[in-house]
């Protein structure tokens, strides 16, 4: 079926206009994190209390939190969220016009590929927010997606075309975008790790990041957030490589066979594991176990980038060059 | 300490035999310790990551050749530490061997804990509940056994055991979240099943490829003479092989109007088992993505290109037509190189046969263009084909005993001034050149051939059963909570009647979010009997 020129057009504005909202709100919420000294003050009381809470007896039903004073920083982080929203909504339209314009699932190769991974991590943002008090923190998870989005919608992109034969299989569907959610997930433990190495620095030594760490939530908030997504995304990545093996057996003659993509998931999920084991001995918890963490996802990066670009495997689709 | 006066305890001497032991035995605890399985993960990880970024010798020789010849002494170095074949270096195997041990030696002490704590009743309640991270209490207007019976009621689906205490005082001690542990050491142990499958896979396992032209020939899975190459596992020796075979009636790709691969497919003919012995032919589709599975093993369309037809017509008017596949050199336009080689006929001395062979050799344009004389493709698909051949005679060094590609002549024949180029020409479908001697090398046309891999692997039934046993252990275990709860019903002091009920919770695995169920279990073990809770 030929591509529609048209929805594929559509697409490439959608996305260009949802990366400069995220640019926006990546503003508002820099904003809010170098001078939203009240909210982030709050957020601290309420990220202590919650923490407290598991602590120690807690009176039931829990009191509502008290809303904190709303400094005109507060109000901007808040619209950075409303503007995030905005964001997702044009972010998903992209991903959905581009899977219309090609008939087929809009995860073919690497620009749409980073597409969809910065939409889930987004997504991924957007749901702990609502559980943990770490908005003015969007900024630096905004970061990465902005530069992600940017480099793919330069760099990689790739006009709307149907994919290789390799391709057409219905495990494009299961396998990929199980790829696609877990490197989403983990991004957010990827930042929230670097923010707790940052934060527990100054907290062992006061004069370490004197001026930065004290904006970021409690260690413990950040520990919390990075470990309960990776819990998520790890049995899911591991679903993602599953799926991957049952493909290759029908694709390429083998379930295994250590191609540079394979191999370097496999690294990965050896590294998210030794994370998990990490947290379950003693002597590692911790900043060690954030280290790993952050080295966890530099192995996506790498997995992303390196593999796709400059060594050759099968798994050569990015379509680029 | 041997220096008082008391001869020493013979149980506490410290013999060279006790020495040992105790060396093994700490040898044993080291290796089993969670800081030594982190550690070696790691290892794990760091030695898995040579092969993605060093070519390796299993997925590309020749790349791994040029590899170690551009690197010079660095290269041989590395191929002495055998990097370029990883995965079954010494070094990849002892991490993942020590591994295994530490493996084995944490899962046997956590398996007889497991079987003995899903024997065991939960734990008593806690004299001091207020002290429980998740505490709550309230006064009710019901009697004791009523409330006892309401929060009875709601633990139902709890493994819970119930205690009297002093005073007619009752409490039910309540724990959840067993198939935690058990998904834990079911992971674990299915991911010990799938490395051995894994690996015994390896030894039983073999990949052949062959190169079958889509004209109906055929390919049989009788031995490994058949193939163009063969990798079999260490315990295959080529014999007894699963017989099947199969014939190849056509290819056919498409292509999007940019010239870019939208499908292959190959109708194809393959008998086995007992369609052999009464010669029995069924078809099937060959894809891409859909092998054809047979006699317990696959049949793969890996690849594609043309194969030109040449007739040499002899002076003495004796013909001989080949169709050999031609190597694609660049997959977009489908431009192939390769050659061709005619053995005279009627010769049977030697010597005279050496200076009179032939090789067609050059290039093959699907979509041909030709720019002052250079012949190009444009294009995949065949639409009036042409090829560029040089014409060479000589002696191929067929009978060298070297071994030599069918897609190129021997360079070092030429070299040697053994084999001469004769002609050279581009030619179209039907046009031939003629040579010095009279002899007519005719361009006839292209067919097409289709590259099959074979693959067979008795164990990757067994590798996919232990993944998925892995993935639900896996779900299980860092999805699943192991909470406690404990209700503690007790008559309220003499005079006020009712009951006070006491509900405290403790989650026990690492993080885990427990208050909200908790909070359900309490509002429900309190709110049931109708009374006012008398605080919070």
């Amino acid at each position: 079926m030929p591509v529609n020129e048209t929805l594929s057009q559509y697409s490439d504005w959608s996305y260009t206009t949802a990366t400069a909202i995220y640019v926006l709100a990546l503003v508002f919420f820099l904003i809010e994190q170098s001078f939203g000294a009240k909210g982030r003050l709050a957020a601290e009381r309420s990220g202590a209390r919650q923490l407290v809470g598991a602590g120690a007896p807690v009176e039931a039903p829990p009191p509502a939190p008290v809303r904190p004073v709303r400094g005109r920083a507060e109000r901007i982080g808040r619209m950075g969220v409303s503007l995030t929203v905005l964001g997702v909504l044009l972010h998903v339209t992209a991903l959905l016009l581009r899977g219309l314009a090609t008939h087929r699932v809009p995860w073919g190769n690497m620009y749409e590929y980073i597409m969809a991974v910065t939409f889930i991590a987004v997504v991924t943002w957007l749901v702990v927010l609502r559980k943990f008090p770490v908005r003015h923190l969007s900024g630096f998870m905004l970061l990465p997606v902005v530069i992600l989005m940017f480099v793919g919608g330069t760099a990689l992109y790739t006009v709307a075309a149907p994919v290789q034969p390799a391709l057409q299989s219905y495990w494009l569907w299961i396998h990929v975008s199980a790829a696609i959610i877990s490197s989403g997930v983990f991004m957010v433990p990827g930042v929230a790790s670097i923010c707790y190495l940052i934060r527990s620095a100054h907290e062992r030594d006061e004069r370490r990041f004197a001026r930065f760490a004290p904006k970021l939530p409690d260690a413990a908030v950040l520990d919390r957030v990075a470990y309960r997504a990776t819990v998520l995304a790890f049995p899911l990545f591991t679903f993602g490589v599953l799926c991957g093996a049952v493909w290759a057996e029908s694709a390429w003659g083998r379930f295994w066979g250590w191609d540079p993509k394979e191999t370097t998931a496999f690294v990965a999920w050896v590294v998210y594991a030794a994370y998990l084991h990490s947290r379950a001995t003693a002597g590692w918890r911790g900043t060690r176990a954030a280290v790993i963490n952050v080295l966890g996802f530099a192995v996506m990066v790498f997995n992303l980038f390196f593999v796709n670009l400059v060594t050759t495997g099968l798994h050569s689709y990015a379509g680029v060059g | 300490m041997t220096t008082t006066a008391t001869p020493p305890q013979p149980a506490y001497r410290d013999t060279p035999a006790r020495r040992a032991v105790a060396f093994a035995r700490n040898a044993w605890r080291g290796l089993t310790s969670m800081r030594t399985a982190l550690i070696l993960l790691f290892l794990l990880a760091l030695a898995a990551m040579p092969g993605a970024l060093l070519p390796q010798r299993t997925l590309n020789p020749p790349k791994t050749e040029q590899y170690i010849a551009d690197h010079g002494w660095w290269g041989t170095l590395l191929d002495r530490l055998q990097f370029f074949n990883v995965y079954s270096s010494v070094w990849f195997s002892a991490i993942y061997l020590l591994l295994m041990v530490s493996l084995v030696g944490c899962l046997a002490p956590r398996s007889l804990e497991y079987v003995r704590s899903m024997r065991a009743k939960p734990v008593l309640t806690p004299r001091n509940l207020s002290r429980m991270p998740h505490f709550h209490e309230a006064r009710l207007d019901a009697s004791p056994d009523k409330v006892f019976e309401t929060a009875r009621a709601r633990l139902k689906g709890w493994r819970t055991a119930e205690r009297d205490e002093d005073g007619g005082v009752r409490t039910i001690s309540a724990e959840r979240g067993y198939l935690r542990e058990t998904g834990n050491l079911v992971f674990h142990f299915a991911m010990l099943g799938l490395i051995i499958a894994f690996a015994l896979g390896k030894m039983y396992s073999y990949e052949g490829q062959v190169i079958v032209q889509a004209d109906g020939s055929q390919f049989c899975n009788s031995g490994i003479l058949n193939y163009d190459s063969f990798s079999p596992g260490l315990r295959v020796d080529g014999t007894d092989l699963n017989p099947f075979c199969v014939k190849v009636d056509d290819f056919s790709a498409r292509y999007t109007e940019a010239n870019q691969p939208v499908g292959y497919q190959s109708h194809i003919e393959y008998q086995s088992g007992a369609d052999l012995r009464n010669d029995v032919w069924k078809p099937y589709l060959l894809e891409v993505n859909s092998p054809l599975r047979t006699a317990g093993d696959r049949v793969y369309l890996l690849g594609n290109g043309y194969s030109p037809t040449f007739t040499v017509t002899y002076p003495n008017g004796e013909k001989r037509t080949q169709t050999i596949q031609w190597r694609t050199t660049d997959p977009s336009t489908m431009l192939a190189e390769g050659a061709t080689k005619f053995d005279p006929p009627g010769i049977t001395d030697a010597a005279e046969r050496r200076t009179k062979q032939l090789a067609v050799t050059g290039l093959l344009a699907p979509t041909p263009f030709v720019h002052e004389g250079v012949l190009t493709s444009t294009a995949p698909q065949l639409n009036g084909p042409m090829v560029a051949v040089d014409v060479m005679r000589g002696d191929l060094g067929l009978d060298s005993g070297r071994s030599q590609s069918i897609f190129e002549i021997d360079q070092s024949m030429v070299d040697d001034g053994r084999l001469k180029r004769v002609a050279r020409e581009n030619l179209a479908v039907g046009q031939a050149i003629t040579l010095d001697d009279g002899t007519k090398v005719g361009f006839d046309g292209v067919e097409r051939w289709v590259s099959l891999q074979v693959s067979h692997d008795p164990t990757q039934d067994y590798v996919l059963v232990f993944a998925v046993a892995m993935l639900l252990g896996l779900g299980a275990s860092l999805l699943i909570k192991r909470r406690r709860v404990w209700i503690r019903v007790s008559p309220a002091p003499a005079g006020e009647g009712g009951t006070v009920v006491q509900v405290g919770g403790l989650a026990r695995t690492d993080q885990a979010g427990y208050g909200e169920e908790f909070h359900r279990i309490a509002d429900a073990a309190t709110k049931s009997g109708g009374g006012t809770p008398a605080k919070g």
